[in-house]
């Protein structure tokens, strides 16, 4: 992995829609190459999707989400990731992270209401053979997520003119 | 009272109002315009620098400082000089902390001039040099810089202006408007001239962190300059702070002295409040101040190879945030062609004149602005001359 290389996902992950000509232009290189490079960075699994930040709060969908704890008693040979992979797969499950400390998996969830997530641990997650114990965190507001701040009130306050 | 006009000073009275002015109060006017007019980081301060300034006012600084201002920061100011240009200055006499460079500029030129003595200033350049020589009560004497050497000053070009009145030379580089970089071989040219004829160089120094390709030199830095040197320069540019007006301005201890006086009696000091702002950012903003740098440069070049593509012939600038592309074959002058622009494209520009007689035939673009919005202006400003057949390259 180059400098280059680590540029251009610099560029993208602040903005996927950029085209390969504007990478091109700011960091002097043929459009073909940058293509070429962001073609590699995607079948190295280095890029792996091009997604959009929503903000679900203002549209009228509803939807809730909660961070789950899960403590879990790992097997012998099989160890943490055997027992990620069974929480993964769920595709209500947004997010899965191993964690240093107090529990084992920190679990993101969405479902179209409290009692859909609520159902989903009790009989999805909870019954998991090698899952301990759960502690269901329902999120009340995002401030920020992926580095945006949601409703940022910061605008281009600078004259339109200045010397 | 009847007649103000009367009751003016002659000095302020034959300053011409700042040709911007006009041309702000068109562009406030116009709905939509994407603009490339502004003179400052479309950053907001890093906000480690605002929370730094926030918990000082909660410990209750808010007084006067010393009129010098905080030695502290005076010393971080030193250390920093010395770490990046290897020149040495005593923070307890050599530095002097400032309303922005704007106001050591005004100190730096009102400590030097008697009535009459000239100070060279190369063109095009930021516009408040002239009008602070003559306020002054100096006389400045332009020296065109050329757009076959990309604007770069030649101590050739100073010679021929150089006359027993001469007291001072000011430098910008990087440059406002044209961005133009000089290297530190063009400078010792310059500064052999400096030791010839026994000047002193203002150098403002405020776009050095901007700087894209070489290294910058602090003009001090070259040899038996720092004597005959009063370097200027401030956070808003590097640090994204331009409206918590700081700067600052160092040199031997007699001219700091008398610079000083000045302060002393006219601004007393600079905000504390700005002042541990700026320590924090010297003290932990290299990172963020970085980063932006690196994002000016990408856009540097997206802008550079825009423009050319649409057929707006522009070189290449080394530093600042400004690019100055030349709109001579259109056969307009620069205000006609940026008002056009403005009223038939909603791109905003600044007209290259208003920096000088010699920036005529330029406009200069700045492109701290978001990517987005550079592209859209590339793109308007396309159409326009296609529309208007104004496009060099299709003749
Ligand atoms: C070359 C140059 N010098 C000085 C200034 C003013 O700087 P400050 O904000 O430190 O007063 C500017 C601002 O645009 C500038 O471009």
């Amino acid at each position: 992995m180059c400098k280059t290389d680590l540029e251009i996902i610099d560029i993208l992950e602040n903005n996927s829609r950029i085209r390969p000509e504007q990478i091109a232009a700011m960091l002097d290189l043929e459009v073909a190459e940058v293509e070429n490079r962001i073609k590699a960075l995607e079948e190295e699994g280095i890029i792996t999707k091009y997604l959009t930040l929503i903000n679900w709060e203002k549209t009228c969908q509803e939807t809730v989400s909660a961070l789950i704890e899960v403590k879990v008693t790992p097997q012998r040979g099989a160890g943490f990731d055997k027992i990620a992979e069974r929480i993964y797969r769920f595709p209500e499950v947004k997010a899965v992270y191993l964690m240093s400390g107090g529990y084992d998996f920190s679990v993101l969830i969405e479902g179209n209401n409290m009692k859909e997530v609520a159902l989903f641990v009790g009989t999805k997650l909870a019954t998991i053979e090698d899952v301990q114990s759960t502690a269901t965190h329902f999120v009340l507001k995002r401030y920020k997520q992926e580095g945006v701040i949601f409703d940022d009130k910061e605008q281009d306050r600078r004259l339109v003119i200045s010397p | 009272m009847k007649n103000w006009s009367d009751k003016l000073s002659p000095a302020v009275k034959d300053i011409p109002p700042s040709g911007i002015r006009k041309f702000f109060d068109l562009v406030s006017e116009t709905k939509g315009v994407v603009s490339l007019g502004v003179g400052e980081p479309d950053f907001v301060t890093p906000w480690h620098v605002r929370e730094a300034c926030i918990y000082s006012l909660e410990k209750g600084y808010t007084m006067y400082t010393s009129n010098w201002g905080l030695l502290e920061l005076r010393e971080e100011i030193a250390r920093r000089l010395y770490d990046d240009h290897m020149v040495k200055y005593n923070p307890r006499d050599e530095v002097l902390i400032t309303v922005g460079v704007s106001e050591a500029m005004d100190l730096a030129l009102r400590a030097i001039l008697a009535p009459g003595d000239e100070v060279l200033v190369p063109e095009p350049c930021y516009v408040s040099y002239s009008p602070c020589v003559s306020l002054a009560g100096g006389v400045p004497v332009n020296v065109h810089t050329t757009l076959e050497n990309d604007f770069r000053i030649t101590a050739a070009q100073i010679e021929e202006k150089i006359t027993p009145k001469t007291k001072a030379l000011i430098l910008c580089y990087p440059n406002n408007p044209t961005g133009a970089t000089l290297s530190r071989e063009e400078l010792m040219e310059i500064a052999k001239l400096v030791n010839k004829h026994d000047l002193i160089v203002i150098s403002d120094e405020i776009y050095e962190k901007l700087t894209y390709e070489g290294e910058h030199t602090c003009f001090a830095s070259l040899p038996a300059m720092q004597n005959r040197t009063i370097l200027l320069n401030g956070f808003s540019k590097a640090y994204a702070m331009t409206g918590w007006r700081l700067g600052y301005a160092c040199g031997h201890p007699e001219i700091i002295a008398h610079m000083t006086k000045i302060h002393q009696y006219t601004m007393l000091c600079a905000p504390v409040t700005a002042q541990m702002a700026a320590l924090e950012a010297l003290q932990n903003g290299t990172e963020e101040m970085l980063k932006m740098v690196a994002e000016y440069d990408r856009r540097r070049k997206l802008v550079v190879k825009g423009f050319n593509e649409i057929g707006l012939s522009c070189f290449e600038p080394k530093g600042a945030f400004y690019a100055f592309p030349s709109i001579r074959n259109t056969g307009m002058t620069s205000e006609q062609f940026a008002e056009k622009l403005l009223v038939e494209a909603k791109v905003a520009v600044v007209p290259g004149n208003v920096f000088g007689e010699n920036g005529e035939g330029h406009i200069r673009c700045s492109y701290a602005a978001s990517v987005e919005n550079l592209t859209e202006a590339i793109e308007r400003i396309g159409k326009f001359l296609k529309n208007n057949s104004l496009c060099q390259r299709c003749g």
